[in-house]
């Protein structure tokens, strides 16, 4: 059975398309409140399907699915609105406006979640963005277009996106993966202040075993759609050879 | 050069009023081409297949309404869309009832251009969109316009250029404007210097419409 007050709570989960691919098959795992939960496996591993479902994208064709104690495929489209504007989601390409400013790209959030704001809470949402964009460290370039910033600065605009509405779960889809080596230690350091602060749990979807070593609490190994392994993550970091995922447990697990 | 002073002198009123007629049909037309046609692209773009709201049916008919107006030779949609002009306007002469054939070309031309706009957008743009919770209409008002806006100026400035050029054939149902007074007075007349002039005065039109547009475009982009 899920367990509905967890943040993701999948039991025996299988999803197969249309052509028949069957992309996971009878996945179960539990996210807990306030950690940080990698997602690992090379591509075709079933790591966005996995993504796609959370965010009621895609829907199981059996088992459960329980995010923040709903299952969004048995959402009506108004309850799936509702559900998805209480998780962030931090994307890979970011994604921002490029005819808005950083402030306005950060407050879309907060008014897609209230249509009509009256002035005292528009107010808090101004104070809220200018919170958030301090917070990710973008005091300052708030009027700044996204082009006139750097990957690293887009996409803690992106960070500060997703974080604005207080969501209870961070999505994040391999949120370095087009970033160097130094502006991913900021921004994974932000995605761990961000748990810190502000008790978020995060789900990192990435192939970077690097960013799980560095920032996850348990990491889930998926190879072929199936859910391989869960492991918590220890300080151990040998550099051997071998498969990816005999790398991966050896360098991860504790 | 003495023939042109004079043939302005003579006709110089008639000019300015043929410009006024093109000026009414341009404005009328353009208002059409936002109000109605922006909002048919849009469709067109959201009811296609994998779009932000999928609808078939939605999708077919406002793609026929667009590829239909925009394959008929625009002489043969005036001669078409007599009988529904009489209905309108109770005429089926003059520049307001010429204006009305205009209004189909430019609702059907800026849809397209604005659909095409649109599909330029990139696809992450819509998702992120639905994964925050946007209802559709926020979808349209938050996302797609803010990312389209200077591209929809730009189109219409095509559309515009494109709408000078099909009200010179309106003429023939009585439309008048300054394609008509190049034919009427210049060609008709044999009065070639004079003909030369209107369509000088033509492609200074379409030059200032094109640089405005263009660099309005550029203003609001901030890619």
């Amino acid at each position: 059975m899920p367990t509905p007050d967890l943040p993701v709570s999948l039991t025996g989960v299988d999803v197969t398309y249309p052509d028949g691919t069957r992309a996971l098959a009878d996945v179960g795992l539990q996210v807990r409140d306030g950690e940080i939960f990698g997602v690992i496996g090379e591509s075709g591993a079933g790591k966005s399907t996995l993504l796609g479902l959370l965010t009621g994208e895609l829907s199981a064709s059996t088992g459960s699915v329980a995010v923040l104690g709903d299952d969004p495929a048995r959402l009506t489209s108004s309850g799936l609105r509702a559900l998805r504007r209480r998780i962030g989601v931090v994307f890979q390409g970011v994604h921002l406006l490029a005819n808005r400013t950083v402030r306005e790209n950060v407050a879309v959030q907060l008014a897609v979640g209230t249509p009509r704001p009256s002035r005292s809470v528009r107010a808090e949402h101004r104070r809220r963005v200018e919170e958030v964009l301090g917070f990710v460290g973008l005091d300052g370039r708030q009027d700044a277009y996204p082009a006139q910033l750097s990957g690293g600065q887009r996409q803690r605009v992106g960070i500060a996106r997703a974080l604005v509405s207080r969501p209870r779960l961070l999505l994040c889809d391999e949120p370095t993966s087009s970033l160097d080596a130094t502006t991913t230690d900021g921004v994974l350091e932000l995605l761990r202040e961000a748990r810190d602060r502000f008790g978020t749990t995060v789900v990192v979807v990435t192939h970077d075993l690097d960013v799980v070593r560095r920032i996850c609490d348990r990491v889930a190994l998926f190879e072929s759609g199936a859910l391989r392994d869960v492991l918590t993550v220890g300080p151990s970091a040998r550099h051997e050879q071998g498969s990816y995922l005999d790398r991966a447990r050896r360098e991860l697990g504790s | 050069m003495n023939a042109l002073v004079d043939s302005l002198t003579r006709r110089g009123d008639d000019l300015l009023e043929a410009l006024a007629e093109t000026g009414y049909m341009l404005a009328v037309s353009l208002a059409a081409a936002i109000v109605l046609g922006l909002p048919l692209g849009m469709l067109v773009y959201l009811t296609r297949r994998g779009g932000v709201a999928e609808n078939r049916a939605l999708w077919w008919v406002g793609n026929l309404f667009i590829n239909v107006v925009r394959s008929f030779p625009f002489l043969l949609l005036v001669v078409f869309l007599v009988p529904v002009t009489r209905l309108v306007y109770g005429t089926t002469f003059g520049t307001p009832a010429a204006t009305f054939s205009l209004c189909f070309v430019a609702v059907a031309i800026y849809a397209r251009l604005v659909e095409q706009i649109l599909r330029e957008i990139s696809p992450g743009i819509p998702r992120v969109a639905r994964t925050m919770g946007a209802t559709v209409p926020q979808t349209v008002v938050r996302f797609l316009l803010p990312e389209a806006v200077p591209g929809l100026v730009y189109a219409l400035t095509s559309a515009t250029i494109s709408l000078l050029s099909y009200s010179t054939v309106l003429g023939v149902v009585g439309g008048g404007g300054v394609g008509d007074f190049a034919l009427r007075y210049g060609y008709q007349e044999y009065d070639y210097p004079l003909m030369y002039f209107t369509i000088a005065v033509i492609l200074v039109v379409v030059l200032v419409i094109q640089s405005t547009g263009h660099r309005l475009s550029v203003r609001l982009d901030h890619r």
